[in-house]
């Protein structure tokens, strides 16, 4: 099987269990270059775990995973390459506390690409300029707001030059007056062009930027559509009794 | 009424200050030394190698299981019996070294348990190594979480050394069985052989204190 130009992630009958649990049944999906998805659903449904498969954070039990025409292998085999065409963001943004902000984005840098700390310096500039935390690159992680943090760790990831930018609830832990920053540096992230799956519930984003979403129940992919259809008209009755639970409040 | 009398453990001075001096030594060495081989064992201990995790449990079993001085016995007069002949003094910083970097282990090992999981996808996201991610993004703030446990056992090492004076190593307790031999002021000499111990126990948890200032300098919340 051979990947189209345009493909950048094709999973393929995806299966992955947690000890006797099945957390993820038969997943296809392709996702495109410069293609923005939001993956949602409720909690315990499997979205992280289906984003954590792609940049091998999980293994698999059953079919293929390919990014870029790299299949990722059994045991993750492939996976450091992968990794370095794959950008994460968590929900804890996870910086490293002991070194600052400038040296949080160019330690992997240095350390894969060997590139010089000068280069390494001026890219993690670029991309700190570019979520507009530059000013703070002396700080520490601790000295800085949630907001503050994640877009840190956005541009942390940027640094690598990743094809693919995975986002895990990246809002889900800041509070309500800093979610829209981060908000704001993702949507112009998309307006790059850069292919990002995104799980989040924060619909207005899934509205402005998202190609397709998809809504996830119980391990399974339930429905995928465009955003005006998908909030216009959801097919499925999982679909709707999820999305009256998540507008409602 | 016993008659108190100082001056001639005073004047043998130089011996204390010598054997003090001793002490110091071995006492800094076995620290760099031990805590170097404590996070092989580390690494070991938490290697996806079986093999390597047993001879690393076992090892650390062992040593933590027979006593100090036994562990010396068996290195000074035990080993020349299989060719490994060493003198007192390397003798004693040799099984200091193996003796502390067997508690060292347990201690770095609950450091690195102690980081969340979080930061170690966060490196393997980013396309690192293991060995990358665990020298520049778990190292630090492991040690810095078992810090003052780590001071404790280098303090303890420390005053451990006393015991080496049972294989004659010139150090700070020989020093004062010494001008005890010779002065017969038993009281006066171990009051200040004790004094002396405290005083160097206070300026190592300093020292110590002040390193650990400049490492984990870095804000936490
Ligand atoms: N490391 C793990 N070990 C065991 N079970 C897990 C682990 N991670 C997730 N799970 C389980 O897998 C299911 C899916 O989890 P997750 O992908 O985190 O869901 P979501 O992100 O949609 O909330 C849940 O039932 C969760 O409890
Ligand atoms: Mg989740």
């Amino acid at each position: 099987m051979t990947t189209q130009n345009n493909t950048t992630i094709r999973m393929s009958a995806v299966n992955k269990w947690f000890g006797k649990m099945h957390v993820l049944r038969d997943i296809d999906l392709t996702v495109n270059k410069g293609e923005h998805l939001v993956l949602c659903g409720p909690s315990g449904s499997g979205k992280s775990t289906l984003i954590r498969c792609i940049n091998a954070l999980e293994e698999i039990q059953g079919g293929t995973i390919e990014v870029n025409g790299n299949q990722l292998g059994k045991k993750g085999a492939n996976a450091d390459h992968i990794r370095r065409d794959v950008g994460m963001v968590f929900q804890q943004f996870n910086l490293f506390p002991h070194l600052t902000v400038l040296q949080n984005c160019m330690l992997a840098p240095r350390r894969i690409h060997r590139i010089s700390e000068a280069e390494a310096r001026d890219k993690a500039m670029h991309f700190l300029e570019q979520v507009h935390i530059a000013e703070h690159g002396h700080k520490y992680p601790a000295q800085l707001s949630g907001g503050q943090q994640q877009r840190v760790a956005i541009a942390r990831a940027l640094c690598m030059g990743p094809q693919v930018m995975l986002f895990d609830e990246p809002t889900s832990a800041l509070d309500p007056e800093m979610v829209k920053e981060v908000l704001d540096t993702m949507i112009g992230l998309a307006d790059q062009g850069i292919t990002m799956i995104c799980v989040t519930h924060e619909m207005g984003f899934a509205r402005a930027v998202a190609h397709r979403v998809i809504f996830m129940d119980r391990g399974e992919i339930i429905e995928t559509a465009p955003p005006t259809e998908f909030f216009g008209t959801p097919r499925h009755d999982r679909t709707r009794a999820f999305l009256s639970q998540i507008l409602n409040h | 009424m016993y008659d108190f009398d100082f001056a001639p453990v005073f004047q043998a001075w130089r011996l204390l200050a010598a054997g003090a001096w001793a002490t110091v030594y071995i006492s800094a060495i076995s620290m760099a030394l031990g805590l170097v081989f404590g996070i092989v064992l580390t690494a070991m201990r938490m290697a996806p190698v079986a093999a390597l995790r047993s001879i690393a449990i076992g090892y650390i079993e062992l040593i933590r299981n027979t006593p100090f001085l036994v562990q010396v016995f068996f290195i000074y007069f035990g080993m020349p019996e299989l060719g490994l002949r060493l003198n007192a003094m390397e003798a004693a910083i040799l099984t200091m070294t193996l003796n502390c970097s067997a508690y060292i282990a347990e201690i770095v090992r609950s450091g690195v348990e102690s980081i969340r999981k979080g930061q170690i996808e966060a490196g393997r996201a980013l396309g690192m190594s293991t060995p990358d991610v665990y020298r520049f993004i778990v190292f630090r703030p492991a040690i810095r979480a078992v810090y003052p446990s780590l001071c404790s056992q280098f303090i303890l090492m420390m005053l451990n050394t006393s015991l080496v004076a049972s294989i004659s190593a010139q150090e700070l307790t020989y020093a004062a069985q010494m001008i005890d031999n010779q002065t017969f002021r038993s009281f006066e000499v171990y009051f200040v052989l004790g004094a002396i111990y405290l005083i160097l126990s206070q300026l190592f948890s300093l020292g110590l204190g002040l390193i650990g200032r400049t490492y984990f300098s870095y804000p936490t919340k």
